[in-house]
Order: structure tokens, then sequence, then C-alpha cells
């Protein structure tokens, strides 16, 4: 597969609207912080990218950001999230917010009803009941997240049965029978396999056109094939952002970004 | 809903914002698991406050905490003067948990450490399986076998007038006890790391150095909260009770002496008092004194068994 | 700290034979019940007939059957069930989904335990101090029935939470990262799965309800009553309280009729509990994850 850099004219410039802000964001487990003021911006219909190197906080930022955090009594949230305007800390209805962020983490969750009723769930708690409807977006998502073929014939067979693959695969299929506005995933190729790898890029490319994307990645190729900008974590600071040609062409503000892109230590 | 792909940006709208009925529901859900939460303690409150107010009356007026912890004259039908001690009763129910405890440890303990260590596969699952069933025989049946079955068997075996007395309501009381106290003290053996075991093997222990100097004394909080709860099984214990200890108040000289409990009294009198006498507010104060002394012994057998949890 | 291995040998012999002193220990322990239950057999069936178990007491109870009895005990049975089911599961769903881990949880679980510990008879004195006379329900079905919930409140919650903790946190998770509020994940996917779990509680409930005698003697059972009750309001007769009372306040009793309540009585209770014992197995077989 050839890498092609990418000039990306189509990106959405500085002048596109803002659909996630952070503004002096930190977060700490108890005492231990993970995350210290980070603040960045991802515009509407971009993909953003975040590398860095194991435990420099990213998948707690990913928390953060759909209000988890509500659900670790130890973990502490400082600065702003403000997502369509909204300040996260300040929303009354929190389910609302979650339902138009869809998040994908490494751990592949198949929930124990069927193929079927996995990925109709979010579109049944929208309010979504004609089985016609169900259907459609079903096997859209399903195909979307190149696990309809596998499974077509038997979608009433038990999500949490799956292979690990599967599972991962559904959990992204689930995540986008949300229909979000933001999609964020952290590290999803951990569990698939490198051509299905392929498959989810291509559909996260397309996808572009509809949804924003945060996509968390060990993988620095991934993030220079599907990225149009992307932060650098490092030690729970965000190091740099820029356009993502830029950092691997080393045009970098911060020489440890070269480092860690030139695979130099990570 | 459907937002196919448009040339169109999204807008940046905060239309997820809204209060709708889900999260509504999920609110009023949240008050009513609440309110089941607390139940348990309201009940339990409950259960002291109303208990108190039956027998408040006795507890202000005639109540001498002397005569009634230490006289063992229980005589609250008497014409010249109604007295309300109950240590006969006391004497009655420790006697008769005593010997149900003698009966009931060393065969529950030898009966956990077998199924615990020495059973396996379907052995194991047949024995449980039984161990539970016995813990379910009501107690009123229990009773029964004690009136229809040891009864007889007391008289004939060992040449008595009468059957009805300690040593039948105590190895009555040994047998309902035990099943519960071999589950808890089976648990508890189970609780205990395999690597204990295995150390103790690799050092050279046979089958019952390793049991007696490894995982029983490390198993000893567990066995404790199993004759604690035992204890109070015993301790609370009223129909089974009520029928096979005989109706005589004395304190007890020999396990062939007919006994009566603080429970079966409590049975025995309730129905023939007149609601708000001094004799049915009397009543009520035993079982305020029941309901203490239980309280504690579950208190301290949770702390203890809730140790083997930890540990 | 252990003997030398000189000494061998003798062990072997002491190992066999303290296996089999154990082994003998748990027999001991099973054997006399066995023994009785064979005895209760033997001297209840003869009295079992379908006249026994469908008709009233006659002739002061020495003849004639135990129907009322047993309606009696089915009827005070699902009124706790009705009173106690609800409430306990509600508490178990807050212990398990909701609760923190703080002191006032603790004072729950502590209740709980309490609750369970508490003598028969004094369940059977606050039933009579609060429901027969502080809310006026008089000796009752209602009285009785919910003096034994409150009793058998334990046995439900604590069936119910440990099947509801079974479910695997990471379901409610992902269930939470799609935008679900607590109870709908609770609904959809965590109490679906502790569904047989719960009825094994109710089962168990089931079965000590039917068995138990103090808590209903005062408040809404009666030795004798002619006429079978209309309404909550009314008295009944009950199976366990009647084993009580042919056996020991009726004279001239033909000891058979006091062995078939007996065996009745034991048979429900040992049948209801097997039920339960096969869900369990039935539930390990059936993994869902």
């Amino acid at each position: 597969m050839v890498i092609a850099p990418r000039p990306r004219a189509d990106s959405p410039g500085p002048q596109a609207p803002v659909k996630l802000g952070v503004e002096k964001l930190s977060i700490r487990y108890g005492h231990d912080p993970v995350l210290e003021d980070v603040s960045l911006e991802v515009r509407e219909h971009e993909i953003f990218g975040i590398i860095g190197p194991a435990n420099a906080g990213k998948t707690s930022f990913l928390k953060a950001v759909n209000r988890m955090d509500m659900f670790d009594r130890s973990m502490h949230v400082d600065g702003r999230i403000v997502f369509n305007g909204v300040d996260v800390h300040k929303v009354r209805n929190v389910y609302g917010l979650r339902r138009r962020i869809g998040v994908v983490f490494p751990l592949p969750v198949g929930l124990p009803l069927s193929v079927y009723d996995n990925v109709a769930l979010a579109p049944r708690l929208g309010g979504v009941k004609k089985r016609a409807e169900l259907d459609v977006i079903v096997e859209r998502c399903l195909r979307r997240a190149a696990l309809w073929d596998e499974v077509k014939d038997r979608l009433n067979s038990l999500g949490s049965m799956l292979s690990g693959g599967q599972q991962q695969r559904l959990t992204i299929a689930r995540a986008l029978s949300q229909q979000p506005e933001l999609l964020m995933l952290d590290e999803f190729s951990i569990a698939v396999d490198p051509v299905t790898t392929m498959r989810i890029e291509d559909v996260l490319k397309e996808l572009r056109e509809e949804v924003t994307i945060i996509l968390v990645t060990n993988l620095v190729q991934q993030a220079r094939r599907l990225a149009d900008r992307t932060a650098f974590f490092l030690d729970g600071r965000c190091i740099e952002v820029g356009a993502t040609e830029d950092l691997f062409t080393g045009e970098v503000r911060d020489p440890r970004t070269r480092d860690y892109v030139d695979g130099r230590f990570g | 809903m459907d937002r196919e792909a448009t040339q169109a940006p999204a807008r940046l709208d905060s239309d997820f914002d809204r209060l709708n009925r889900d999260w509504y529901i999920d609110k009023v859900i949240q008050l009513l698991v609440f309110i089941g939460g607390i139940s348990a303690i309201v009940f339990i409150i409950g259960i002291f406050v109303f208990i108190s107010k039956e027998g408040f009356g006795f507890l202000a007026d005639t109540f001498d905490w002397r005569e009634f912890l230490f006289s063992p004259n229980w005589r609250p039908t008497s014409a010249t003067r109604e007295t309300y001690g109950i240590l006969a009763l006391i004497a009655g129910t420790a006697s008769v948990t005593g010997l149900a405890m003698l009966v009931a440890i060393p065969f529950s303990l030898g009966a956990a450490i077998f199924i615990a260590e020495f059973a396996s596969g379907k052995t194991r699952e047949f024995l449980k399986v039984t161990v539970e069933l016995l813990a379910a025989i009501p107690s009123v049946v229990w009773g029964f076998i004690g009136l229809a079955i040891m009864n007889p068997l007391i008289i004939q075996t060992f040449d008595v007038p009468v059957g009805l007395n300690v040593l039948n309501a105590g190895v009555i009381l040994g047998l309902m006890a035990a099943p519960i106290m071999t589950s808890i003290a089976e648990d508890a053996l189970k609780a205990v790391p395999d690597r204990y075991r295995e150390a103790a093997e690799a050092m050279g222990a046979t089958r019952w150095q390793m049991i007696y100097k490894v995982v029983l004394p490390a198993a000893k909080n567990g066995l404790l909260g199993a004759v604690l709860l035992g204890v109070g099984r015993g301790f609370g214990e009223t129909m089974a009770v009520l029928m096979a200890t005989g109706h005589s108040i004395n304190i007890p000289t020999s396990v062939f002496d007919s006994v009566r409990a603080l429970t079966a009294t409590i049975a025995a009198e309730l129905g023939e008092t007149a609601a708000g006498s001094t004799h049915y507010q009397a009543l009520f104060t035993i079982g305020i004194f029941l309901f203490v002394v239980t309280f504690i012994i579950n208190l301290v057998a949770d702390l203890v068994v809730r140790g083997v949890r930890k540990g | 700290m252990f003997e030398a291995t000189l000494l061998n040998r003798r062990n072997k012999t002491t190992q066999k034979l303290f296996r089999a002193a154990l082994g003998s220990m748990t027999g001991l322990l099973i054997l006399p019940v066995v023994l009785i239950m064979g005895t209760l057999i033997w001297k209840g069936a003869p009295a079992i007939s379908f006249e026994f178990l469908f008709t009233p007491p006659t002739n002061g109870m020495t003849a004639g059957g135990i129907f009322p009895a047993l309606l009696g005990t089915v009827l005070l049975v699902l009124v706790a069930l009705l009173a106690s089911v609800p409430l306990g599961v509600a508490a178990a769903i807050y212990l398990s989904e909701y609760a923190p881990d703080n002191w006032f949880t603790r004072a729950i679980n502590l209740a709980i335990i309490n609750l369970a510990g508490v003598p028969s008879i004094v369940h059977a004195l606050f039933g009579v101090g609060a429901f027969v006379i502080f809310f006026r329900f008089g000796t009752s079905i209602l009285a009785a029935s919910l003096t034994l919930a409150i009793m058998a409140l334990p046995v439900v919650i604590v069936a119910t939470r440990e099947s509801l903790q079974a479910v695997p946190e990471a379901f409610r998770e992902a269930c939470w990262n799609m935008g679900a509020t607590r109870w709908q994940t609770i609904r959809r996917v965590v109490l679906p799965n502790a569904v047989t779990g719960i009825l094994t509680g109710v089962i168990l409930e089931v079965s000590r309800t039917a068995g138990e005698t103090a808590p209903i003697m005062f408040t809404g059972a009666a030795f004798f009553l002619p006429l079978l009750p209309q309404s909550v309001f009314d008295q009944t007769m009950a199976m366990s309280l009647h084993l009580f009372v042919v056996s020991t306040q009726v004279p001239n009793m033909p000891l058979q009729v006091p062995y078939g309540v007996a065996l009745v009585l034991i048979s429900m209770v040992l049948l209801m509990n097997s039920l339960s014992i096969a869900l369990r197995m039935y539930l390990r077989g059936k993994k869902k994850w």
C-alpha cells in the first residue's frame, strides 16, 4: 500500500466552525495528573488525529469529552470542554450529549443481545420504531464497520459470543448507529486485522462528509493517511497541533514531535 | 432523523441539551430504587420502634431490671404477686442453644472440611445440594419431629418419664443449625487461597497436617462467623423449641429437665394476654431483649465474617 | 514445622482414617435427617388422599382434610410475594447499580443482614404492633402477609443483587457511552440477564414463607375457621400453623393426621427448594458471555 502524502486541499480551514473546543484541560485521578493544560480545537468535518506514546493521557481526554468521568469518582476534570458551543460540564441532559458523540475504545464489547439488537439499540433509544427503518440502519452500519458479510446470515446470534475482531467491528457499528456528529476512535485497529483496518479507514474517509472524527492512534502512519490535522500528546501535555503533513515533513515547532514521528521513542 | 451525505455542513446546534422524557423517567426510577434501598433500614428501625412501643408500659412502670434479668420467677399470672424474672427463661434458651452447639459444631465442621477438602465433582455437588435442602426444613416440622419421634425415642432409650426436654430440643436445634453452619464454614474454607495449600504440600505436609496447621487457622474468622450465626439461630428459634422443650419454667440441672425458652414463652403466652396488660407488655419486653441480643450477635458475626472476604 | 517423612507410612494410615472419620461425620449429619424423612413418609403417606388435600377438616380436625390450610398458605405466600418482590428488586437495583461505596450503603447492608437474623417471634411481635394494631388491619391475611414479606425481603434482595452484580461492568459502560440513561441500560441489558437469578430468589422466598409459623400466629392465622377467607382482611388457616395445632392442641388426634400434614408441608418446601437449585444449575450451563 502506497502511503501518499496528502496536501488535503479539502481539509477544513481555520475559518471552519469549531466542533469541539478544549481550553486548559487538566485531568487527574486522585492526586495523579494524567493531562495538564491541554488546549486545542477540532473543526467540523475534519479528521483530527491524536498521536503519542502510551499513558500520554489520550484515553482520559476522550472520556472527559463525553463526560464518562461522571462514573469514575477518582477522576477530576478542570478546564473547559465545549461541544457545539455548549460547555459539557454545564449541560443539563448529559445523555443527549453522549448520543451525539460516538466513541470506540480498544476493548471490544459485544452486548449480550443479538447482533441486530446491538446495532439497533441506539436508534431505538432515539425513537426509531419501524422495523423497516431499523433494518436499513443496521445494514448500513454493519457494512460500514466491515462486518455485514460475516453476520448477515446470523443477525440473531449473540453479539457477546462473536470473536474479538468481530466484536470490535460490532462496537464500531454501534457507534455509527448513533448517527453521531462527533466520532471518537481510540486505537480501534488493535483488535482488528490489517485488511479490515484498511477497509474501515476508507469508510472513515467517506464519513468526513457527515461526521467530525477524532482518531487516537498508536500507528503514526495511520494518522498520516487519514488525519487533516494531528496533535502530539506526550506525558500528559499537548506538545503541538498542526497540519498532519507538516508534522511528518519535519515542519514542527517542537523537536520531540519529530523524534516521535520518526520512531525514535514511544 | 436520517442525515445522509449532503454538501451542506451540519449546524452546530445545542438541540441535544433538552430535558426529554427519558431524562425524567431516569430520575423517577432513581428515586424509586432509592426508596427500595432504604426500606431495609426503615424496617429494622420500625421493628425496634414498634416492639418498644408495645412494651413501653412495662418498661416505664413495673420494670426492675435486676428482677427482670436475674430472677428465675416468671409468674405473670400469679394470684398473689406477679413477678417477671426471665432468668429461668434465659437458662432455658442458653441450655438448649448450648447443647445444640455442642452437637452441631463438631459435625458441621467435620462435614465442612470433608466437603471442602476431600470431596470432589459429583460427590461434592450432591453433598452441597443435600445440605442446602436440609437447611430448608421448616422449624415447625422440626418441632413435630421432636414431639413425635425424639420424644418416644428418649423415653425409651434413657428410661426417663418425659422426653420433652433440653436433650430433645438441643439435638433438634443442633440438626437445624448444622446445615447453615456447614455452608458458611465450607465457604470460609474454600476462601483460603490454594497457594497456602500448595505451599504446605511442597513442604512435605500430609493432608491432615495441611488442614490442621494451615487451612483451619487461615479460615478461623469465617469459621467463627459460622458458629456465631448458629448461636444466633439457636437463640431466635421459636417453634421447634416451643414444641420440644416441655413447659416447665425452671433452671435446668440435667439434660432431661424440661425448660422453657424466651422465644417459646412469647409464643405460648401472647395469645392469652389482653392487649396492653402488664403481662402483654412484659412479653414485648422479652422481644426487645431478643432483638438486641440477636442484633449484637449478627453484628459481630458479620464483622468477623467480612474479615474473611477481605482477607 | 511438619513431621519428618520417616513416619510416612504411619501417616498414610492416619490419613485414611482421618478421611473416613470426616466422611462419616458428614454422613452422620445427613443420616438422621434421611431417617426422619423416611419415617415421615412411612407414617404420613397413608393419610394422603385426594380427600385429604381438597376437603376441610371435620370432627374437631381429627378427620377430613387440610384444604383450607393449603389454600391459606397459598394466599399468604402470594400476597407476601406481591409486597416483597417489587420492593426487594428495587432495593437490589439500588445496591447494585446506584449505591456509592460509603457508610450509608454499609448501613443498608447491615440492616439487610439483621433483618434476616431477627427471630421469627420478634417479627410476629412487630406484625402485631405495626399491622394489626397501629395500621388497624386487625388479624388478617394482610397483616400476616406483610409480616412475612418483611421477613423474606432479605432473601429476594440478596439473590437479585448477586445476579445483577454478575453482569460485567463493560456492558454498562458500552451502553452509557452510547447515551443510554442508567434506567435504559438496566432495562435493556442488565435486568434481562438477571431474571433467572431473581426467579431463584423468589422461589426461595416462597419456600421460606410457606414454612413459617410464628410470624403468622398472632397476625392473621387461626387454629380453625369454619369458612374460607373472603378478603385480605379475613383470617385464614395455614399449613404451618395447622401442623402445630394438630400435633399439640387437639386431644385424641389419630397420629397419622399430623404425619400427613407434616409430609405435605415438607414436600411443598423441598419441592420449591429443589426447583430453585435446578434453576441455578440450568443457569450455569447457559452462558451468554
